[in-house]
């Protein structure tokens, strides 16, 4: 153990309101910590800067999900467990629950949590791709009150967000609209589980008229693929998803998706994986999901 | 002969209870009064000269002991083989987290901080890496020639043999470093006083290199230094040297504080500072008639060593041992040679040089089969051992051991030829390619050649005056079974039941020197010196009159006490006596160079998904023969575990270096295989007796790390039809061999 | 000696081990471990990577398995925690302790309490594990020497025991 506890401040007030309060009072000086499961890993390693911690672990205005016929909002106090043993989440929402179910052991699901992921805002984060996909927005609460935003563009370069140092993401918000979709997820990691993802992706896509009774065809309503580990910041490819729409599948839009999704992404060599390696796998999971989206429309 | 009613059981674990209740003590549970904590302040570069030490002055460093190479009483050398490894580094470092001082406080934070505060100035001299540079003598950092060892193996003629052969089969193949990666960290609690000397408990496999270790650093005789091991954690070699370094480096703090000190490594120090397998690289030619049959060869198998000597040389001599196989050379010349670069030293894990010359063998039997166009079954087939041959060290193999029926047997198990032919059809389509891969092979138990002769393992056996019996060793419990198969064995020799037999903690106060706990050597060589030793306090009783030859356990444990009210205590020792006929030399390197080897063929199924190249194994089929299987539960359980570090070996494990430091030393970027990685490891066993052996057993600790690397990449070579010849093979490696072949 | 910023002092804890009510001082950003290991000598939670990757160091904590060498100590208060040394009755072993014992589940045991407790969780949400499940379960709990196999069969063993009960 590489810290010292007794140089590090830690409390826990135990409401919402009162932490906002120490925010606001003291800007940038108090590092929030929920379930720790980042956190405390730079701790032990003797690299933790912070030395004012605030406690928002366990507070209950974080831990809700509330469920309206249009929208689920998932606090972001809960944590992956909570995520996946969620009924709505599993059926509705199941790429955050693949997402939760791929992220650590059970012990450090029970603990992480969904705020803690977006802020901490590893590239390689598990949950991210799928919120980029489902088009979450996140609300954001300070003493000036609450604002929400689309979590697109939330993340604006490693580790830096549109996040006011007075503020705290209360929760993310999803809109219940994506019954119908073929919904494909993939973390590629170094082993099955307990494993930093290398690359990730989160897509969903609909074929035109699939809803008629009229045969299908292989023609693309609408798409939108999200992907992890190959920037700084999680992706959408919306150049990808430029390019498929409206198209029928094939292997020459196949191909084209692979090089758009190619141009997009900056992979790069570190402890884990290689930067060609990267792009190549990131190149077969966007054309497997296009594959697949086929095969779906094959199948309604 | 009577039948054996414990060897064969599966007993339950003698020190069980106390695992599962969390009650085991291992050294990090144990804190003395007055203990002070230790920490090692280390260098950050590969090569140099120190220059300056400074100390931070925001500290107050009267409160720390601080111990420098000045400080050793005895001679500062870490004694094992040679003496070239200093304890504390003086004047100059050679490899990345060479300790150069300790440090100790009772406050464990202000430790931390207190070694970030030592700065050290050095003067950068240039350094190796690889056994290429090592090799093409850039710089000369070890000896004369940066070599540490070398060996030749000599067998028939074989410059003869080149005119003849209808195919020269070449090839390369590379292993890279392996962390042991036990749970428990290395960790070690060491007190002195001027009556008792030195004492140390720790984490560890062999007490008495610990012991020799500690004298010599110390300058103290032999009653003077204790050693103790506590509960250990997993070893798996990791633990056989590198104790008597952290032992060394807490005793001094010992010493120099009169106060105990505890030294604990965390998993970073733990990972960048200590042992690993050696990394090795073999080269093959062979000679091979058009019908299959091995003329004879060349092999160059050469192991990076690191900094230090260490072990390197024992390695070597495993690896160029095993390097041929289990197959008939009539002319062979094996090259050995351990090099030094400037890393920490390589050490002991599991095999022990053989896993990576016999990865090379087993690829190269793959590579020899496609170019005679045979299967990888018929090109072994031909060329096995058979009962009557000579090894390539001209080892005669006198057992009835049926390379082929072996085969046999693990071919069917697997349904191999099935499968083999329904992948060949399913990968057709599809981006999930499948692939079945073998690798036969051999494991020679004990100590190499004359090696046993040396060590000449004493053992204890007595009688309790409870009227229990206590077995006497050194040898050392780390999970692979030691109490238990060594009570089994002392309880069939004196008929008793299993929990009238008990094992004393090893404690070089207490018990004789049995020699290392390596070398798959305890249950064999340890256990049948247990059981002469037990049957000679039968027969001290049966001489004495109070005991009948035939006997219940009540009136043994009668017998027992009576004879120690009587004559104060009831103790056997037994001594290795080297069995007759066999002969090495250790000169040529010839001759017996085992007493008996355990033979072995593996089968692996794996499947690579071509869209992240990843490769995992589907089904895997251990067959191995083992003389007896003295406990079934425990035999599986250290093949199943043997063969899942032998997964990670291929697949998983790669250790990340920059100018010689590990960088991947955190559990989140080492990668080992989780329980969700592993398949079913389907284990059998054949038992043909071993005359060397306690009941016949051979040894088997290490056997199961052999095979699988080699079963695996020859199965991925049937699955994508592309060349491997480097482990670990990541998805990343896979993707670029692949892509260069222009397969997608 | 210069004193960082934030030094807070230690702080009174209260929580229940192993149905036991504990009072310990200790600061809020100690480790749930080390509070168990050195504040009440409950030694059988150990240490194997301090980074949450091994699971040696599992206990329940409000009947959930979690990592306490990643839970500061002020998170724990007032929490209901289980380690090891709470599963084995007076005189009896639990069945999932029995099932590792007659399975060959521990080896070199270090990592057994921490698998044993991660077992007990997965048995308290799921009496009728299949091996997949366990073995998904069993996931953050590294094992170096068994290569999990027979700690599979013991808490399949285990499973099927406590549901003939």
């Amino acid at each position: 153990m590489r810290s010292d506890p007794a140089d590090h401040e830690l409390i826990a007030p135990g409401k919402l309101q009162t932490v906002v309060q120490l925010l606001a009072e003291e800007p940038g000086k108090w590092l929030p910590i929920a379930g720790g499961t980042d956190i405390m890993v730079q701790y032990a390693a003797g690299k933790l800067p912070a030395r004012k911690l605030v406690s928002i672990w366990n507070l209950p205005e974080l831990r809700t999900i509330e469920i309206s016929p249009d929208e689920i909002t998932i606090g972001a106090g809960c944590t992956y467990t909570q995520l996946r043993e969620h009924d709505l989440i599993a059926s509705e929402f199941p790429m955050l629950a693949s997402a939760a179910r791929w992220t650590g052991g059970i012990a450090n699901q029970n603990r992480g949590t969904l705020g803690g992921n977006i802020v901490n805002a590893s590239p390689a984060a598990d949950s991210l791709p799928a919120l980029l996909a489902y088009e979450a927005e996140l609300i954001l609460v300070s003493t000036r009150g609450e604002r929400r935003v689309p979590y697109l563009g939330f993340h604006t370069d490693y580790k830096k967000m549109n996040l006011a140092p007075d503020e705290l993401i209360r929760a993310a918000a999803l809109q219940r609209k994506f019954s119908g979709y073929l919904h494909y997820a993939r973390k590629v990691g170094a082993r099955s589980a307990q494993a930093i993802s290398k690359v990730s992706i989160a897509a969903l896509g609909r074929l035109r008229g699939y809803q008629g009774l009229d045969a299908v065809g292989d023609m693309i309503d609408e798409v939108r693929v999200a992907v992890g580990s190959v920037a700084p910041i999680p992706l959408r490819l919306a150049e990808v998803e430029r390019i498929v729409t409206g198209k029928s599948i094939d292997p020459e839009l196949v191909e084209s998706a692979r090089n758009a999704a190619a141009a997009a992404i900056q992979p790069i060599d570190d402890i884990r994986s290689t930067a060609r390696y990267r792009a190549a796998v990131t190149g077969n999971l966007v054309a497997e999901f296009l594959q697949q989206l086929r095969d779906y429309g094959k199948t309604i | 002969m009577t039948e054996e009613h414990i060897i064969g059981t599966s007993v339950p674990r003698k020190e069980g209870r106390d695992k599962v209740t969390g009650a085991a003590r291992y050294v990090d549970d144990m804190t003395l009064p007055g203990m002070l904590y230790g920490a090692t302040v280390r260098s950050r570069f590969p090569r140099g000269i120190i220059k300056k030490i400074s100390f931070d002055p925001q500290f107050t460093w009267s409160e720390f002991v601080i111990v420098t190479a000045r400080d050793i009483p005895g001679k500062n050398c870490i004694a094992l083989i040679g003496d070239d490894q200093p304890c504390l580094a003086d004047g100059k470092v050679s490899h990345p987290e060479e300790p150069i001082l300790l440090l100790a406080h009772a406050n464990p934070h202000l430790l931390r901080k207190a070694v970030d505060a030592v700065t050290i100035e050095y003067e950068l001299l240039p350094a190796i890496f690889t056994m290429e540079a090592s090799e093409r003598r850039e710089h000369i950092i070890w000896g004369t020639d940066n070599t540490f060892k070398t060996f030749l193996i000599s067998k028939g003629d074989v410059d003869r043999v080149w005119s003849k052969a209808d195919y020269i089969v070449d090839g390369e193949y590379t292993t890279g470093a392996q962390e042991q990666l036990y749970i428990e960290n290395n960790g070690v609690i060491a007190a002195f006083d001027l009556e008792q000397g030195i004492t140390v408990w720790g984490s560890l496999q062999c007490p008495y290199y610990v012991h020799k270790a500690l004298m010599a650093l110390c300058g103290l005789k032999e009653d003077k230094v204790r050693v103790v091991q506590m509960e250990t954690g997993g070893a798996f070699g990791g633990k056989e040297d590198y104790p008597s370094i952290i032992a060394g480096h807490a005793a001094l703090l010992a010493v120099k504080s009169r106060s105990p000190v505890k030294i604990i490594y965390d998993r970073t120090e733990d990972m960048t500072a200590t042992t690993k397998r050696h990394p090795s690289r073999t080269r093959h030619r062979t000679a091979v008639s058009k019908d299959g049959k091995i003329l004879g060869g060349e092999i160059d198998f050469t192991i990076d060593g690191g900094a230090y000597a260490t072990l390197s040389s024992v390695v070597l001599s495993r690896g160029t041992i095993h390097a041929g196989g289990p197959y008939y050379w009539p002319n062979i010349r094996i090259r050995g040679k351990a090099v030094a670069t400037n890393m920490p030293p390589h050490g002991a894990f599991r095999g022990f040089g053989a896993p990576q010359s016999l990865f090379a063998m087993e690829r190269h039997m793959d590579r020899i089969a496609q170019t005679v166009g045979l299967s990888p079954i018929e090109i072994r087939r031909r060329n096995f051992l058979k009962p009557g041959q000579t090894t390539t060290t001209e080892q005669t193999i006198r057992e009835d051991i049926d390379l082929g029926k072996l085969l046999d047997r693990a071919l069917e198990l697997s349904d191999y030829p099935a499968k083999k032919a329904k992948f060949a059809q399913e990968n057709q389509t599809g981006p999930i390619k499948k692939g079945i891969g073998l690798a036969t092979f051999l494991h020679g138990a004990g100590f190499t050649g004359s090696g046993e002769r040396y060590l000449a393992s004493v053992v204890g056996v007595e009688g309790c005056a409870d009227g229990s019996v206590r077995v006497l060793v050194s040898s050392t419990e780390f999970g692979q079974g030691t109490n238990t198969v060594l009570c089994q064995i002392a309880a069939e020799a004196l008929n008793l039941p299993y929990d009238d037999v008990r094992i004393a903690q090893p404690d070089t106060n207490q018990v004789p020197n049995s020699g290392p706990t390596v070398a798959s050597r305890t249950a064999m060589v340890v256990g049948n010196l247990v059981r002469s030793a037990a049957v000679g306090i039968k027969q001290t009783l049966i001489a004495s009159g109070m005991l009948g030859d035939a006997y219940s356990p009540e009136e043994f444990r009668a017998a027992c006490k009576n004879h120690i009210a009587e004559h104060g205590k009831l103790c056997s020792t037994a001594r290795y006596d080297p069995p007759p006929g066999v002969f090495w030399d250790d000169e040529k390197y010839r001759g017996e160079a085992y007493a008996t080897f355990a033979w072995a063929a593996y089968v692996a199924e794996v499947e690579v998904d071509l869209s992240t190249y990843i490769a995992t194994v589907k089904d895997f089929v251990a067959l191995q023969e083992v003389g007896k299987v003295l406990h079934p539960i425990l035999a599986k359980g250290q093949i199943i575990g043997g063969v899942a570090q032998g997964i990670g070996f291929a697949l998983y494990e790669k250790v990340v270096w920059q100018n010689g430091r590990m960088q991947n030393g955190q559990m989140t970027n080492y990668i080992m295989p989780t329980s969700a990685d592993l398949p079913e490891i389907r284990v059998f066993f054949e038992e043909l007796g071993n005359v060397h052996g306690a009941y016949g057993a051979k040894g088997i600790g290490e056997l199961p790390m052999d095979g699988p690397a080699p079963a695996i990449v020859n199965a991925i070579e049937d699955a994508l039809g592309a060349r491997f010849d480097s482990i670990p093979l990541l998805p990343e490696d896979i993707f670029e061999t692949i892509s260069a072949d222009g397969v997608r | 000696m210069t004193v960082p910023s934030g030094r807070q002092g230690k702080c009174e804890f209260t929580f229940t081990v192993n149905g036991r009510r504990e009072t310990v001082r200790a600061y809020p950003m100690e480790r749930l471990l080390d509070v168990l290991r050195h504040e009440l000598n409950l030694n059988g939670t150990k240490e194997g990577c301090g980074e949450g990757e091994c699971g040696s160091c599992s206990v329940l904590m409000n009947g959930e398995l979690a990592n306490s060498c990643l839970i500061p100590a002020l998170q724990a208060s007032g929490a209901e925690i289980t380690t090891i040394e709470g599963l084995a009755g007076e005189s009896q072993l639990s069945v999932l302790q029995s099932a590792f014992l007659e399975c060959g589940g521990a080896q070199c045991g270090i990592c057994t309490p921490g698998m044993i407790l991660s077992a007990r969780h997965l048995l308290n949400k799921n009496a009728n594990p299949t091996t997949d499940e366990i073995r998904e379960a069993l996931s953050g709990n590294l094992c170096r020497c068994t290569g999990y196999a027979q700690i599979v069969e013991a808490v399949a063993q285990a499973a099927r025991h406590r549901s003939a009960e």
